[in-house]
């Protein structure tokens, strides 16, 4: 997605809402083929959704609408759309502008976002639509408490149709476990499973807002890394570097761990023991890094390793002790990188930083994610970029020798996956004269400690001469 | 150095390395009539020493950043870690909340008043610091302030020597002092970074008050003893020790009294500081009333009043002028006094007004009376008797040094050396009977070693010089204050003096570099390490850190529930209420004996009793220190023979012949049973006979204590593991609810 003002984007939403009650309507479009395969590998719930869209209507339609169970709609991280143009080979995708937006008559709650097509779809055209969405937190422990040696099993809840405002003439649905274990599946005929995956559908010419609920229950063990609260600081110094803290409070978002915690069968049958824990994570920090650190609350960690390299470097670190289920553990990751990699000059003499939202760490869900921009002393106008709305706020920091405080631009962001790691900016004013005033500060201090210095050798303080 | 001088300051400066002979040009030059010249010489001897001083003062603060560069900025050992959590809670909470402070996160269910149990002298210190760095601008960590306080009094400590040297002896001896102290390893063992407790400030404040008070009855001077009195304010407000000077100063008082040394200074000197810094003493909550009630106090209050007896005498003396008159009057007012005051005594100690002394105070005066009757005091390691081992590990050189600086104390005796070598002489005697005092006796030694270092350098480099400058023998000679000196001035006829002096000089220094290389030594190898961490050479030379007590700690902290009451042996209570932040039974204050002991015999009962005794604790976890797997010696088994003396001291159901087998302490096959199955070997052990430890090696083979384990087949009944660090070091279990009696 291209990077935009955001207030441009907010207009664009606003009008596109205003203009939806007057000539959009959902019994104009009608979805010919759904295919729908969600990832179930991980606790990052992946759905891959292609829709084939049909405007059966009179009037040219400018955009559609996705559905999502209010189950649902609280654990969307992320909702991505784009259009399929062209036949087999010569396939280009083209972002669409995915909005969240309310409907008056939803049935049982129901979410939606609206998909803006590229071009309005003219009657009897269709278009085939790659639908991307992400869920967090949707994999539900069962049982809730498991002990060491026992492996995690876990349920998902979700429709064997696709939840859809229009008719959907033909779909099928593939869900893909990490294992071949399956403890059980609900079965809407035709259901089956075949390996790790198990296949609902086709279906046949579904009514708008059908709903077939179903359970897979299945075993896995993949790290469900969760970081309850993230709070990323990134300090720009104009003397060469930023510098960036992050504060991490993961907890392991899977069974509770129940129970005995026994070192000797941790460490001689690693293999089956404690197989849903895990001790080992890796961040991706930007490649020229340097300075890291990786400490908690009473001293440094000692058990990293940092690769770098000239694409990324990877940071590979284990918490304190394995994490087994309900386990925490916070900790800070520090580092520095170079100015001149991440601070531009904007044509208009503004600066901008431009540099990555969301969390280093692989696979991991962020509950909260509050990132700080802390610019240097002296700055004016702060705004940021980014391609998707986020709660932005205003603070002022002190640090080292600072006197009027550091102004931050707080961005802060619920239910934060990896696929929002994706670059954004903060602009600014700054008179280059400030980088001055902390060396001067410096410089005059120990002026002052010299020339007492030499007063106190040169004036004589005897009352008595001698 | 600046070609315009004359030779002889010219070419002394060039050589100091110890700033031993820095003096010499001071004083030689300040006779010479080259009144020019004179501003210039002065600015020169200026920025020498404060050059000197300068570097020693960096010196002291780097040679205690081995831990820092070694390990990391954290704090050490065991007490630090409450003294950091008290500092952290000053600087969060403001002083009133600090003052106030009630922690019901230690001794439970009993809880602890922190505000009136502390020496709050430390944390204020700490605080002070951090909050001046934040006033100016400097955002630190409170922690990072209180990793370098200690460094940072031990170079100020540099200073006072350096002042303290100078009054008792003479520049030279000052500078000498304050290289000597910067270095020496008796001081560095408590002052590395890291090593946040209150001997870091507190030895600093000790040199600080005798400095004032010397310089008090040197000068008679009213501001000093004033200084002096809060100097001793800041000592008893930052360390127990201060005892030591509230009893030191009126015994040298006492001294020169009997030598007849009174002199109108010393009334003057003594009874402000005394006074004064009694008021100001007693403005701490945990001292209290104890300079007028308890009887370690009380010796300073009777030579207070004999000083007004004598004060008194003198006025009659002076007014009745008749001698006989005086005799008479003498003899019935001394009996008068001291029968008064020996009634006074007799009537306070019976009427429990004034306190006997305490047990600690008892056990320094007779090293054998803790291992007797106070079974906590002797467990400490450092509180052991001192071997002479660590004696030369700790003076290295100034222990021969020390009596040569004696020999030069007595051939000038004077007010300020009868102090210094009375503190020399009683410290030494304490460091004796306790490893730790080694501390508080090195600023003496420093100082004593420096007259011995700074005299005989002087000695023989005049003595170098004299066939230069053989005109200006007589100014030397008048210069010279002490009579050596002028003594190697007058038989300059021995043939091989000059060459004897060289070798001398070349022995002195090579003794002086000796120690440098000793201090460096022993700092970098056997003070620098945190305890917490802990590190060993692996096989193939790499270094491996444990850091198993953080691992565990930080596990509490993190995954118990926040209420959570955590039993282990007193040794560990401060750093789980500060790292794991969690309730403990007992920690290091060890300020109440029974619950000490209740916590050693519920680990030395069988399970079901202990699990009974936990019961009513309250206790949620068991935390046990294992060295086994690892081979670290200062586990819970080692110690585990006091928690049954210590338990035994007050339940007689715990015997300690039980758990030995004739008169030896085994955990092999042939222990006792009782030993075998006691809670602290089951939690020590249990599972551990599943593990190989060491290749060739049995299962359940014990690296610390070299045996194979007697019970392999532990169950436990009432607790189950909840936690066990990578290394095995630390192994928490849970407490677990009653079964239900359905």
């Amino acid at each position: 997605m291209a990077a935009r003002n955001w207030i441009f984007a907010v207009a664009v939403a606003v009008a596109v809402f205003l203009s939806l009650s007057t000539f959009s309507s959902a019994q104009d479009l009608q979805i010919v083929n759904a295919e729908r395969r969600i990832d179930l590998s991980s606790h990052i719930v992946k759905a891959f959704l292609t829709l084939k869209v049909e405007n059966i209507g009179k009037d040219p339609a400018a955009d559609m609408l996705l559905a999502f169970p209010p189950t649902q709609i609280k654990n969307l991280a992320m909702v991505q759309a784009l259009a399929v143009m062209g036949k087999k080979k010569k396939k280009t995708y083209l972002p669409l502008d995915v909005k969240p937006t309310e409907q008056p008559d939803a049935p049982n709650d129901a979410g939606y976002f609206l998909v803006s097509f590229a071009t309005p779809l003219g009657p009897g055209e269709t278009v085939t639509l790659e639908v991307l969405y992400i869920l967090t937190h949707s994999l539900e422990p069962f049982p809730v408490e498991i002990t060491q040696s026992e492996s995690q099993l876990v349920y998902y809840h979700d429709s064997a149709v696709v939840l859809s405002p229009y008719h959907v003439k033909q779909q099928t649905t593939f869900f893909k476990t990490p294992s071949t274990r399956v403890e059980s599946f609900t079965s809407v005929e035709p259901a089956n499973r075949a390996g790790k995956e198990i296949k609902y559908g086709p279906y046949e010419d579904r009514a708008p807002y059908s709903y077939a609920p179903v359970i897979v229950h299945f075993e896995n063990n993949s790290p469900f890394a969760v970081v309850e609260e993230l709070v990323r600081e990134i300090e720009i110094s104009h003397w060469g570097s930023l510098q960036i803290t992050e504060n991490y409070r993961l907890t392991h978002g899977g069974a509770r761990h129940k129970g005995v915690f026994s070192r000797v069968e941790y460490q001689s049958r690693r293999s089956i023991t404690g197989s849903s824990s895990f001790n080992a994570l890796l961040a991706v920090l930007p490649p020229r890094v340097n300075s890291v650190y990786y400490r908690d609350d009473i001293g440094n960690i000692s058990t990293s390793h940092l690769r770098t390299g000239f694409k990324k470097s990877e940071l590979e670190f284990e918490p304190r002790y394995p994490l087994f289920g309900g386990w925490r553990a916070t900790f800070v990751i520090g580092y520095r990188v170079p100015l001149e990699d991440y601070l531009f000059e904007a044509p208009d003499g503004r600066r901008y930083l431009n540099f990555t939202f969301g969390c280093p760490l692989v696979e991991t869900i962020v509950n909260k994610l509050t990132l700080k921009v802390v610019l240097p002393e002296g700055s004016k106008d702060p705004s940021a970029v980014l391609p998707f709305t986020v709660n932005q706020d205003l603070q002022v920091k002190y640090s080292y020798l600072d006197i009027v405080g550091r102004t931050v631009v707080v961005l802060q962001k619920d239910n934060v996956v990896p696929t929002h790691n994706v670059p954004f900016q903060v602009y600014y004013t700054f008179k280059p004269i400030y980088m001055l005033a902390e060396p001067l500060m410096l410089v005059s201090a120990f002026f002052f400690v010299f020339v007492t210095s030499l007063a106190y050798v040169h004036i004589d303080l005897n009352i008595v001469k001698k | 150095m600046g070609g315009k001088q004359d030779p002889t300051a010219n070419g002394s400066p060039k050589s100091e390395s110890m700033g031993a002979k820095k003096a010499s040009p001071d004083l030689l030059n300040s006779s010479f009539s080259f009144k020019s010249l004179k501003l210039k010489t002065k600015q020169q001897e200026l920025l020498l020493r404060v050059s000197i001083l300068g570097l020693v003062y960096v010196l002291a603060f780097i040679a205690r950043l081995f831990s820092v560069l070694r390990y990391e900025s954290m704090i050490h050992e065991f007490d630090p870690y409450f003294n950091y959590r008290t500092t952290l809670y000053l600087t969060e909470k403001g002083f009133y909340e600090f003052w106030n402070w009630f922690d019901s996160e230690s001794w439970y269910p009993l809880g602890r008043i922190i505000g009136g149990t502390l020496y709050p002298g430390l944390m204020v210190t700490a605080a002070l610091i951090y909050w001046t760095l934040r006033f100016l601008r400097f955002f630190v960590h409170i922690r990072e302030v209180c990793v370098l306080t200690a460094p940072f009094f031990a170079s100020n400590t540099t200073i006072v020597a350096y002042f303290f040297g100078k009054e008792i002896w003479d520049t030279g001896a000052g500078l000498v002092a304050a290289a000597l102290i910067a270095i020496c390893p008796g001081y560095i063992s408590r002052s590395v970074a890291g090593s946040y407790d209150n001997e870091a400030v507190a030895i600093f404040a000790l040199l600080l008050t005798f400095y004032l008070f010397v310089k008090a009855v040197k000068t008679g001077s009213l501001s000093w003893a004033l200084g002096s009195a809060f100097g001793y304010f800041y000592m008893v407000s930052a360390w127990g020790g201060y005892v030591f000077i509230i009893n030191l100063v009126p015994l040298y008082v006492l001294v020169l009294l009997i030598t007849g040394r009174y002199s109108m200074r010393l009334y003057v000197a003594y009874n402000c500081m005394y006074i004064l810094g009694m008021l100001l003493a007693m403005q701490i909550r945990f001292v209290g009333f104890q300079h007028v009630q308890s009887g370690e106090h009380m010796g300073a209050m009777g030579v207070f009043l004999l000083m007004q007896v004598f004060y008194f005498l003198d006025w009659v003396k002076y007014q009745l002028n008749d001698t006989k008159l005086f005799q008479t009057f003498l003899r019935i007012t001394v009996t008068s006094a001291i029968l008064v005051g020996g009634i006074a005594l007799g009537v306070g100690t019976a009427s429990g007004y004034i306190s006997p002394w305490t047990g600690r105070f008892y056990s320094l005066l007779d090293p054998t009376y803790a291992k007797d009757h106070i079974p906590i005091i002797a467990s400490v390691s450092e509180h052991q008797p001192t071997a002479w081992s660590s004696f030369m590990f700790d003076y290295h050189i100034l222990l021969f040094l020390f009596p040569a600086g004696l020999y030069f104390c007595f051939k000038r005796l004077s007010d300020a050396t009868i102090f210094i070598v009375m503190y020399g002489l009683t410290s030494l005697y304490f460091a004796g009977v306790m490893v730790r005092l080694i501390l508080v006796a090195t600023p003496a030694v420093c100082l004593i070693s420096a007259i011995a270092v700074s005299a005989t350098v002087k000695n023989l480099t005049s003595l170098l010089r004299t066939k230069q400058k053989v005109p200006q023998t007589g100014s030397t000679k008048g210069v010279g204050s002490s009579k050596s000196s002028s003594k190697v001035t007058l038989d300059q006829s021995q043939p091989f003096q000059k060459n004897g002096a060289i070798a001398l000089l070349v022995g002195v220094f090579y003794l002086l570099s000796r120690y440098a290389i000793h201090c460096t030594w022993v700092t970098s190898e056997a003070y620098s390490s945190p305890s917490i961490v802990l590190a060993a050479r692996g096989a193939h030379g790499n270094r491996i850190i444990f850091d198993d007590y953080r691992e565990a700690y930080y596990w509490l902290r993190q995954n118990t529930p926040t209420d959570a009451k955590v039993m282990s042996w007193w040794d560990y209570g401060y750093q789980i209420t500060a790292m794991g932040n969690r309730t403990v039974i007992v920690d290091n204050n060890t300020w109440n004996n029974t619950h000490i002991a209740t916590v050693g015999r519920a680990m030395s009962s069988y399970e079901d009793e202990a699990y009974d005794i936990m019961r009513s604790l309250d206790v949620n976890y068991v935390l046990v220190v294992f060295g086994g797997v690892t081979g670290y010696s200062s586990d819970d088994i080692n110690k585990f023979l006091w928690m049954v003396r210590i338990g035994g001291g007050v339940y007689p159901v715990i015997k300690e012949p039980d758990y030995l087998v004739n008169g030896e302490f085994r955990v092999d096959k042939g222990a006792s049973p009782k030993m075998l199955n006691c809670l602290m070997y089951k939690l020590c052990y249990y599972r551990f006979g599943e593990l190989v430890t060491e290749y060739g090696k049995p299962t359940g083979y014990d690296r610390a204590r070299g045996v194979e384990i007697g019970n392999k087949d532990i169950k436990l009944e009432h607790l189950e593991e909840a936690y066990t660090t990578s290394n095995w070091i630390v192994r928490i279990y849970r407490v677990k609810p009653p079964t239900n009696r359905l």
